[in-house]
């Protein structure tokens, strides 16, 4: 595998565009990302789209009819919430492997308000709130209640995290929701899934965002900087408990552990992490499975703002998945504009100042994993 | 005396004539995992097709829970879902019945037992018989 490099990102904001379709996001992203690299759609060599919701429905070719035919290879990827980043590490591996010298990722979903996920039913026989909850609240409400059981974490430490993102959100004019929210009125909040209120859920949106990757030659030509140091993907193990609560963590560490390594990298040498914080009691979790901290310790580091913008380890300056938003396709993209903005600098009001390296994290349900870690 | 035809909500809960329901499950006789439902091949050791069904205690502890005031259409809220573990070394997702939506009536680690009750007719007109797991009283 040799270097590849992001030569460059686009994102719309995200939201809700009940007047605009797939392919005209997807389209705005991807002329975004040729623009920022300095490159047109006649040099890209292979396309790889992410969506979830439409999958089936070719939305690659479809973005190309929006930009250029030029007739290059397209595959459309679909990995539940890790179908965007899945994408991007489908055109890493067209650089990397050598076979290309250009490709390109967008990630792009239109969700509207479509509600709880997971919430359909084909059988006729009704298993949801009969058989536990299949439902990604109940979900990760129980994911959060596991480091409760084990660590005594608390509700408020929980809150927390949600308090922090729907803040750094308010610096992003990208993010779907921009309001800064207090400790008391996210606990105050209706209750979604025990411990997670409103304000610790991500909302259903809109959006994409695409990523322009490059040979190490072509990235001279282009003066890109932004390295891909690693690029990650799992599944979930066997393990213990198998299957009756989705297992989030043992993927990620999986994932964690062979992107330091082959990344050349430890958790202390990064200096912005974007994680899958789709409820506040998953980012919690993820702080220990990215090994930011030791296990037990994920209260704490939300305690002391350890992970807040201008903290050891700023952790979803972009708002993140609860205030940003979350149009499944695109996240995993927009995670990579998100890390590449702030390696070059370019975040404005809410830069991490000096980043250098950088950590991307989604998990889709059933699980899969992505971690994409980028360096200059 | 008249029966109405049942059926059960999942594949692993038994209904037998004149015995308790329990649920089944499939032990690898290779590695001693247990799963609910069949599998081609262990998903922890790989090997093929070396399964035992065995009968599962009716009951576990609770290991975590949540209550979802917010569902999917037609699903009346609130209620209680949780993971209980059962001391065959499986773990099954379930609804928690008599006890109160509120965290303070809930206890990592109480002892459970299985019951079941008719939760919906199917297309054909039949009961299905689904399990919950209720806290064993004191």
């Amino acid at each position: 595998m040799r270097d590849v490099f992001v030569a460059g990102v686009g994102m719309i904001r995200f939201g809700r565009f009940p007047d605009r379709d797939l392919p005209d996001l997807g389209a705005e992203a991807v002329l975004a990302a040729l623009a920022d690299a300095g490159l047109g759609i006649r040099d890209v060599e292979l396309l790889a789209a992410g969506c979830l919701f439409q999958a089936n429905a070719m939305v690659g070719q479809r973005i190309l009819q929006q930009v250029g035919q030029t007739g290059i290879p397209v595959v459309n990827v679909a990995n539940a919430c890790a179908t965007g980043s899945t994408a991007f590490r489908e055109a890493w591996m067209a650089v990397a492997s050598g076979a290309h010298e250009v490709a390109l990722a967008v990630g792009v979903e239109q969700m509207g308000k479509m509600g709880l996920l997971g919430a359909g039913g084909g059988s006729g026989i009704r298993t949801e709130g009969v058989v536990g909850s299949g439902l990604m609240p109940a979900v990760f409400g129980q994911a959060g209640m596991e480091h409760m059981r084990r660590y005594g974490t608390t509700r408020e430490q929980f809150a927390r995290v949600a308090v922090k993102n729907h803040r750094h959100s308010v610096r992003n004019p990208l993010s779907q929701y921009r309001n800064e929210v207090t400790l008391d009125d996210v606990l105050n909040a209706r209750m979604v899934a025990y411990p997670n209120t409103l304000f610790m859920c991500c909302p259903t949106g809109d959006g994409a965002a695409a990523a322009v990757v490059v040979s190490p030659a072509k990235a001279r030509q282009l003066g890109a900087t932004v390295k891909v140091l690693a690029s990650v993907l799992t599944s979930d193990p066997w393990t213990e408990r198998d299957l009756t609560l989705p297992d989030v963590s043992t993927l990620t560490r999986n994932a964690a552990r062979q992107a330091y390594e082959r990344a050349g990298v430890g958790p202390d040498d990064l200096d912005l992490v974007e994680l899958h914080d789709c409820f506040a009691t998953a980012e919690l979790l993820h702080y220990e499975n990215l090994a930011l901290c030791a296990d037990g310790e994920a209260g704490r580091l939300i305690d002391e703002g350890e992970t807040a913008h201008g903290g050891r380890i700023p952790v979803n300056v972009s708002g993140g998945l609860l205030s940003k938003g979350h149009p499944l396709g695109a996240t995993g993209v927009a995670n990579i504009f998100e890390v590449t903005t702030h390696l070059r600098g370019q975040a404005g009001d809410r830069q991490v100042e000096g980043a250098r390296v950088g950590l991307a994290h989604v998990i889709g349900l059933g699980p899969a994993c992505t971690i994409n870690v980028l360096g200059v | 005396m008249t029966t109405t035809a049942r059926r059960p909500i999942v594949p692993f809960l038994r209904l037998p004539d004149g015995a308790e329901p329990y649920l089944a499950g499939q032990r690898c006789t290779g590695c001693g995992a247990v799963f609910l439902g069949t599998r081609r091949a262990c998903a922890r050791c790989t090997a093929q097709g070396s399964f035992e069904e065995i009968p599962l205690s009716r009951r576990g502890t609770l290991w975590v829970y949540s209550i979802v005031h917010q569902s999917a259409p037609g699903v009346p809220v609130p209620y209680v879902v949780g993971v209980v573990d059962l001391p065959e070394g499986v773990s099954v997702r379930c609804n928690l019945v008599d006890v109160e939506p509120d965290p303070a009536r809930l206890r990592f680690g109480m002892p459970v037992e299985m019951t079941t009750g008719v939760s919906q007719q199917d297309r054909e007109g039949r009961d299905v018989v689904a399990f919950y797991f209720r806290p064993v009283k004191s």
